[in-house]
């Protein structure tokens, strides 16, 4: 059953990119912005992790995900080490994703030949 | 259809008129299903995660996403993603996977001039806005968030 949430909550976030790119013709860019500010702002209402809990990689996986981890974790650092809590635990839960996709994205780039 | 002549005025009205519509509804189909079909792809490793490898369902989204990453820059290296970006448009830009390829190819465009000044620079040229924009917006709700946390 989570396997059908995933594809269905995964894929309309997709299609609300999509019509932000066909209708009001931001560019992908502008869109992935937008998202990770509207994660962080669900989750300042603590609504993305009813989400999560809802459809599981459907939310996990979409860059809002990544704004939502953000200010997730620091808050968890905010409780407590009050104010620079915030500064100190901002990257806490995104590390992961950003270290791999510096690591990776680099090796990659030096390995291969840029193709077209 | 005669059309007025154009001038800095109304160029930007007229020009609309020449672009060809995008067709909405088709875009949207394919946006939905390989968007989707990356998340059932993404909750089938955080299952595999959570049942053979021990981890909490909370810890199990750091090898998911790293997984992911991986596999969307070995794609994007062999020039792979691009082709599947060109197809699903947001369905491959959204979830994480758009992110490892902007990144990795940002980088591989510019190795031409070399490792440090092409390659390492250029790491963060389209992904840097998503770093800062998130950053600065959690930075700014973690403050009001906490503030609001002491007085109610």
């Amino acid at each position: 059953m989570t396997f059908l949430w995933a594809f269905l909550v995964g894929g309309a976030i997709c299609v609300i990119g999509q019509l932000l790119l066909d209708v009001a013709k931001l560019t992908p860019a502008h869109v992935m912005s937008s998202f990770v500010v509207a994660g962080a702002v669900l989750d300042a209402f603590d609504l993305y992790d009813n989400l999560i809990d809802f459809a599981g990689a459907g939310a996990t996986v979409p860059i809002t995900s990544f704004g939502h981890s953000l200010l997730h974790g620091a808050m968890e650092q905010a409780d407590e080490h009050g104010f620079m809590g915030v500064a100190i635990g901002i990257f806490e839960l995104t590390s992961a994703g950003i270290a791999s996709a510096i690591l990776f994205g680099f090796i990659v780039a030096v390995i291969f030949k840029p193709k077209g | 259809m005669a059309k007025e002549k154009l001038n800095e005025n109304n160029f930007e009205k007229q020009s609309k008129s020449y672009q060809p519509k995008p067709p909405y509804v088709l875009n949207c189909m394919k946006a939905f299903i390989v968007g989707g079909l990356i998340c059932v792809f993404g909750e089938a490793l955080s299952q595999m995660y959570i049942h053979w490898f021990g981890f909490s369902e909370e810890k199990a989204g750091d090898p998911t996403v790293t997984t992911l990453i991986l596999l969307s820059a070995l794609l994007t290296g062999f020039g792979i993603y691009d082709r599947i970006g060109q197809f699903a448009g947001a369905g491959s830009a959204v979830p994480v996977t758009g992110f490892a390829n902007s990144v990795t190819s940002a980088a591989l465009e510019h190795k031409s001039e070399g490792i440090v000044l092409g390659v390492a620079t250029n790491l963060f040229k389209l992904a840097g806005s998503v770093i800062v924009f998130g950053v600065v917006s959690a930075y700014v709700l973690g403050i009001i968030r906490y503030t609001w946390s002491l007085f109610f």
